[in-house]
């Protein structure tokens, strides 16, 4: 039975469902199972067997230094052998510095873990999704990143304990000036249950605009794009989903006007379900459509934004 | 000053990806190779504070075997001054932390003061290898960035946190930063680039060379396979308003995905 470490991700104090998953999973694959939440939380709703909570002025907004000193302070109380997190944007910057730290191997973005005759095993897209394979850490502790949307999520319950974490954070490297809201509250893309995508054939920013993010409010799903349309200046580039933008897993994937390009399908055909809305019949996108509507995105996005309103 | 730049070789990204017999990867004849488009974005940016007089010298500074030399060529036909070729059989299915010691040490021996490296290759997806060289080599980073700019001793940069936010950071060099594609365009190689690229020197170097003990991988990789077919899916046929009104039914009471 592995001890595990999880690193419990929270808005404003309230857990967020990649922690509940990861959490479910650790309890799944052994324990005992110790969670450290960094940031201003009680520790309550997340069922460990620990919460270490980290809290203070260093730890009000990110930083690579204190986030780096809090999971270093964590895994030297816990001595654990597994460490999960989820493989967000502030994980992708710390995880890997922590694991050059302790010397020891890290596996990113995994969708599986399993145990295997008490190792913990892995499997992970590679290539934007395009393969997959089994990936087997031989260090203690062994990291794990998680890919968000791939396990069930534990029910929130109450902690077996709750613990402050004194953590020495010495002197940051970089300094934060600035921190920039994004122009409108929508989930990250990698993190999103629903998506609608827009491609070339919005035909400008205005179509993205009148198509796309109406349709994506409707039914709370964030906006994406193709590649095509990122480089047309259709959208910013955040938005992009693909081998060269971001990869997504959502419940419903909406793709409106997108042909298919390989790299646009590597980036999104682990939605699990997929609707493409494209005038060509023979487009790409259809192989991989759950429901596929053959129409215009100029008639078709507008009804059924209505239809969901 | 002299500017690092880390340059992976890849698939190109329209690869149409098969698993080799034993599936432990993928079939690599007739693959086309291309310099990682992220790592292009960190070219272009180190090149861009040299075209500015902020920097003197642009090392481009790359792992890999044959054909690897023709990626940093690319580079240096860009405008890159030196290129650094680690051609080293031993690190053939090297972990992240062994390939990131290799290229800290190479960043040490050339003498970089700032390094540049795209933010993830689009092979592996791994993403590690940024933030283990900053913190092999002590320094700060700021991965992810959409902007930068580079002043006397130090830099500013803005990096994607996630959720939409992003953070302008500051701090002294030497650094580690790590490219996204918004944070500029990337160059073509000119004619006389291209003439000028062939007297470039490119210096060979192993890892022993560099003083890195390579042992066995701490993590390993088995069972390549493709991912699972998506069940065939269906068109539905009739009117637009119809199709959206079948449609909406459908995702509320088959998929139950609304």
């Amino acid at each position: 039975m592995p001890g595990i470490l999880v690193l419990a991700d929270h808005e404003a104090g309230v857990f967020k469902s990649t922690a509940l998953e990861l959490v479910g999973k650790a309890k799944e694959l052994g324990g005992p199972v110790a969670a450290l939440a960094i940031g201003t939380t009680s520790g309550e709703g997340l069922p460990a067997d620990m919460v270490l909570t980290v809290d203070g002025p260093d730890f009000a907004t990110f930083n690579t230094d204190p986030w780096l000193a809090a999971l270093a302070a964590a895994v030297a109380k816990v001595q654990p052998d597994v460490i999960l997190t989820t493989a967000n944007m502030i994980a992708k910057d710390v995880v890997p510095r922590l694991a050059a730290r302790l010397g020891v191997g890290m596996a990113s973005d995994v969708v599986e873990l399993k145990l295997d005759g008490g190792t913990v095993v892995g499997r992970r897209p590679v290539y934007a999704g395009k393969a997959l394979f089994d990936v087997t850490v031989k260090s203690s502790p062994a990291i794990f990143t998680c890919r968000p949307n791939s396990f069930v999520p534990v029910a929130a319950g109450a902690p077996g304990g709750v613990e402050a974490l004194a953590v020495a954070v010495g002197e940051a490297k970089t300094t934060v000036v600035e921190t920039l809201q994004p122009a409108s509250a929508v989930v990250d893309l990698t993190e999103a249950s629903l998506i609608v995508s827009g491609g070339r054939a919005v035909k400008s920013a205005e179509g993205f605009d009148q198509l796309i993010r109406p349709l994506a409010a409707a039914i709370g799903a964030s906006p994406g794009a193709s590649r095509a349309a990122v480089d047309a200046g259709f959208c910013p580039h955040s938005e992009q989903v693909g081998q060269t933008g971001k990869v997504v897993n959502p419940s419903l994937y909406i793709a409106c006007g997108i042909s298919g390009a390989i790299q646009h399908l590597a980036g999104m055909r682990t939605s699990k379900v997929i609707v493409a809305i494209n005038k060509d019949p023979d487009a790409p996108i259809f192989q991989f459509a759950t429901y596929g509507i053959v129409g215009d995105i100029f008639t078709v996005c507008p009804m059924l934004t209505e239809a969901l309103k | 000053m002299k500017i690092g730049v880390l340059l992976k070789q890849v698939p190109a990204t329209d690869t149409r990806i098969k698993i080799n017999a034993g599936g432990t990867g993928i079939e690599t004849g007739g693959v086309k190779l291309e310099i990682n488009p992220y790592d292009e974005h960190a070219l272009e940016a180190a090149l861009q504070l040299k075209d500015k007089k902020i920097a003197k010298q642009v090392v481009i500074i790359s792992i890999g075997g044959k054909g690897n030399d023709q990626r940093i060529r690319d580079g240096l036909a860009r405008g890159a001054d030196t290129g650094v070729w680690i051609n080293d059989p031993a690190l053939e299915g090297a972990d992240s932390l062994t390939v990131a010691k290799v290229l800290a040490a190479a960043a040490k021996d050339a003498g970089v003061e700032l390094l540049l490296a795209g933010k993830q290759a689009v092979d592996d997806d791994n993403a590690q290898v940024p933030a283990m060289v900053a913190e092999l080599l002590g320094w700060p980073q700021a991965l992810v960035i959409s902007e930068l700019s580079v002043d006397g001793g130090t830099f500013q940069a803005t990096r994607d946190i996630g959720g939409g936010l992003r953070q302008v950071v500051k701090g002294a060099l030497p650094a580690v930063l790590s490219a996204d594609k918004a944070l500029n365009s990337p160059r073509y190689a000119s004619l006389p680039g291209i003439m000028k690229a062939r007297r470039k020197p490119i210096a060979k170097k192993t890892a022993g060379a560099l003083g890195v003990e390579v042992g066995e991988a701490l993590v390993t990789d088995a069972n390549w396979t493709l991912p699972p077919e998506r069940p065939a899916g269906r068109v539905l046929e009739g009117e637009p308003a119809a199709v959206v009104a079948e449609l909406v039914n459908l995702l509320r009471t088959e998929a139950k995905v609304l």
